[in-house]
């Protein structure tokens, strides 16, 4: 090619600047918010706890009752948390991914504010006695039209880029488009049907697929397209595999929104029904390994990374949490596993590794990743604070997940041996407190990062947002 | 198809979902169709748990500012009430209702549960549960008596020493008696599972004393006939 004389000049398309497609100070408030909420809701959690340990800070306060505090604990992590955080992530990727910016930035910056309110009416309405009876979906009935209106302009502004976008799309917008498409429609199946429409053991298969959808079909899909996104652009190398990127995407696709009633077997709910569950679940757990595959082949001579890269660190770790839970979940969806697990604190541990143990991680990792390219600092304030913010969430995450996991099977084959109700309740005090313990880990390792967050922040501004170095870890963190 | 626009969003995003929501939401849905969905009134048609009349007798000040006189109409109130408190305070994140027929659930608790006692206003979202910290409740009708409630909501570890459920002194007046939300709490918890002809749920206690005399403010024609009414809890402390 050298020998050319007149080289080849390609027509290349004009890329326009990251300042016309992308608003990174909204990204940067999105952050902002995910990182607010998700400190309250573990200090939530870690409050109601304390209950468990007989020794509630605040008993008798009706406005800080555990119950409705668990409410705020859960909707916290989904809305506040993860949400805002992948709304800014959908800000930063999608412009990029499509070189075209949103539909329209005040309609950004008012989905941003609404999103806030609705999120606060929600802690708002929960906390003084107007929650809805659906699990994940507390958010009081008068919340519930104005999320859905939220939901469907927040489609409306990512799915205009996206649609114009002519020839192939990368895997990330695949997930992107049907996360986008699937959480108008399962907000408004879950928040709607059981409360008006169906009653009974139908409502409870309804809300069965809601919970799961939540997970499934919102959280899940923007979480793997924020990974197809991240992860090869920090290695420098493409996924190792499209054929495998597919054949999760269309798996998920397929198998994920039919196994909602899992969550309710052996119920009145008819059997054939509950079957057809058990196995789609444990399809989708065939699926997520040709993922999992797919990212560790990628990785494949690029280990160093794990040691030298902390957003990496952050993302494989949440990987392996993803395997093992979904490895988890493959057995306790079965029939046999669930006479005694249903119902204890085992399904408490391995709703915390999903939620936290993988897509808080990843979130953490685009966080770790981004922030100092936000903030326009070049760099972290300080790497060891990072790090210890990924070993105190690492460790306690993993102390939390066997604690309850064990905590689990003891209260359920104390339940099926007839033993007094107390029984299991003296059994589980230990495991109780060793779950505060852990809980506290993780957020001191939060006020870790939140305080290496504000830090950066505060520096000035010594590098243009997008020229920031890579942010490394020390080899000795 | 795989990789376009339309196909990601058509068939993953628009049909996959519709066909699992036809297969796993609307088909169960249409199982039960023709099963009636209770309203309040009609389950209250059916009669009243004693335990409502017992709050009226036990606490008649209060109970005629809150509700009047115990009536059909004032105990559907109670229930539907009593639901909304449940609800709200996140009860049903700590109890199941389902009696499941495995794990000698049966045996704790009573009778496996069966999907016609959910078609009621009160299982509108079906209160399942996912979560055991405490016991099932929906055999929970007649295994307590009033006072042993009402003690337990005001403070659990008064009477079970090693429980973590949280205390509600809130739904207590001044005096220490329980105003509306807490007799409407109690009303509804002892109104789980008195649908069933084994209902109440204890053994060994001998027979329940029957309730005959018509509460106050109404007459005997009134009166429901048989059911409830006449299963007279015997206020066991187990
Ligand atoms: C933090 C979890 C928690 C919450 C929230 C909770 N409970 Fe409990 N509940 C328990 C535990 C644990 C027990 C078993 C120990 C005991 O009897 O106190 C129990 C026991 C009970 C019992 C006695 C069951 C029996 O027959 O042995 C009733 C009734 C009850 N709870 C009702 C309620 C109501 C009503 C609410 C809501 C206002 C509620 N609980 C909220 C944990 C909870």
């Amino acid at each position: 090619m050298t020998s050319i004389a007149a080289p080849i000049v390609f027509d290349a398309p004009k890329l326009p600047a990251d300042r016309e497609l992308i608003e990174t100070r909204l990204v940067w408030w999105y952050f902002v918010a995910a990182l607010a909420y998700m400190i309250v809701a573990m200090l939530a959690g870690a409050m109601i706890s304390l209950q468990f340990l007989q020794h509630y800070p605040f008993p008798g306060i009706e406005l800080l009752s555990p119950g409705r505090w668990r409410f705020v604990h859960t909707n916290g992590v989904a809305y506040g948390f993860l949400a805002n955080g992948f709304l800014g992530m959908l800000h930063w990727a999608v412009p990029r991914l499509t070189l075209r910016p949103v539909l329209s930035r005040p309609l950004s910056y008012f989905i941003f504010i609404a999103w806030q309110l609705i999120v606060v009416a929600t802690v708002v309405g929960v906390l003084t006695g107007q929650a809805q009876a659906v699990e994940w979906g507390e958010t009081p009935v008068w919340v519930d039209p104005v999320a859905l209106l939220g939901l469907v302009l927040v489609a409306i502004n990512f799915l205009h880029p996206i649609l114009q976008l002519q020839g192939p799309m990368y895997v990330t917008l695949w997930y992107f488009i049907s996360a986008l498409v699937w959480t108008v429609l399962v907000y408004m199946m879950g928040s709607f049907l059981p409360q008006y429409f169906v009653g009974g053991a139908a409502s409870a298969a309804i809300i069965g697929l809601f919970i799961h959808d939540l997970v499934g079909l919102f959280v899940t899909p923007l979480g793997w397209g924020m990974v197809y996104y991240f992860v090869p652009i920090i290695l420098k190398k493409p996924v190792w595999s499209h054929g495998l990127s597919l054949v999760g995407f269309w798996g998920l696709a397929f198998f994920y929104p039919l196994t909602g009633i899992h969550h309710f077997l052996y119920s009145p709910i008819p059997m054939f029904l509950q079957y057809g569950a058990v196995i789609s679940t444990i399809a989708v757990e065939l699926v997520v390994t040709t993922v999992i595959i797919n990212f560790f082949m990628t990785i494949r001579g690029r280990g160093d990374a794990l040691r030298t890269n902390l957003p990496i660190r952050w993302f494989y770790a949440g990987m392996v949490f993803y395997f093992t839970t979904c490895l988890q979940c493959a057995f306790h969806t079965t029939l046999t596993f669930q006479r005694i697990i249903h119902f204890t604190d085992w399904v408490v541990g391995h709703s915390h590794l999903v939620m936290f143990g993988v897509f808080g991680f990843w979130m953490l990792a685009m966080l770790t990743h981004l922030i100092p390219r936000l903030v326009g600092a070049g760099d972290w304030h300080r790497h060891s604070w990072n790090a210890w913010h990924f070993w105190l969430t690492s460790i306690g995450m993993l102390i939390m997940f066997f604690d309850l996991i064990i905590a689990g099977l003891i209260q359920g084959y104390q339940w099926r041996d007839l033993a007094p109700w107390e029984d299991s309740l003296v059994a589980s005090a230990p495991f109780w407190l060793t779950r505060t313990i852990a809980g506290t880990m993780i957020i001191v390792g939060q006020f870790f990062f939140a305080a290496n967050v504000y830090m950066t922040w505060a520096r000035k501004p010594v590098a243009a947002p997008s020229e920031a170095p890579m942010p490394v870890a020390p080899a000795a963190a | 198809m795989f990789e376009t626009k339309s196909g990601v969003m058509v068939i993953a995003g628009l049909g996959f979902f519709a066909l699992a929501f036809l297969v796993m939401g609307l088909l169960p849905w249409l199982i039960y169709w023709d099963q009636p969905e209770l309203t309040v009134e009609q389950i209250a048609e059916q009669g009243y748990v004693h335990d409502f009349v017992d709050l009226s007798e036990r606490f008649p000040e209060p109970f005629k500012q809150y509700f009047g006189s115990v009536s059909r109409t004032s105990y559907a109130e109670a229930l539907r009430r009593g639901h909304k408190v449940y609800v709200a305070e996140g009860c049903w994140h700590c109890h199941s209702q389902q009696v499941r027929p495995v794990s000698r659930e049966s045996e704790r608790w009573g009778p496996v549960s069966h999907a016609w006692e959910y078609q009621n206003e009160l299982q509108r979202p079906v209160l399942f549960g996912t979560r055991r910290v405490g016991p099932d409740l929906i055999r929970e009708g007649a295994r307590r008596s009033n006072d042993w409630h009402l003690a337990h909501l005001y403070d659990p570890v008064s009477v079970v020493p090693t429980s973590v459920m949280p205390t509600y002194p809130w739904f207590f007046d001044e005096k220490g008696y329980p105003n509306r939300d807490g007799m409407c709490l109690v009303t509804y918890l002892q109104w789980l599972g008195s649908w069933l002809p084994e209902y109440p749920y204890y053994y060994g206690e001998g027979p329940p004393a029957r309730d005959t005399t018509p509460p106050a403010g109404q007459s005997a024609a009134e009166a429901p006939a048989g059911g409830m009414n006449e299963r007279r809890l015997a206020g066991t402390e187990n």
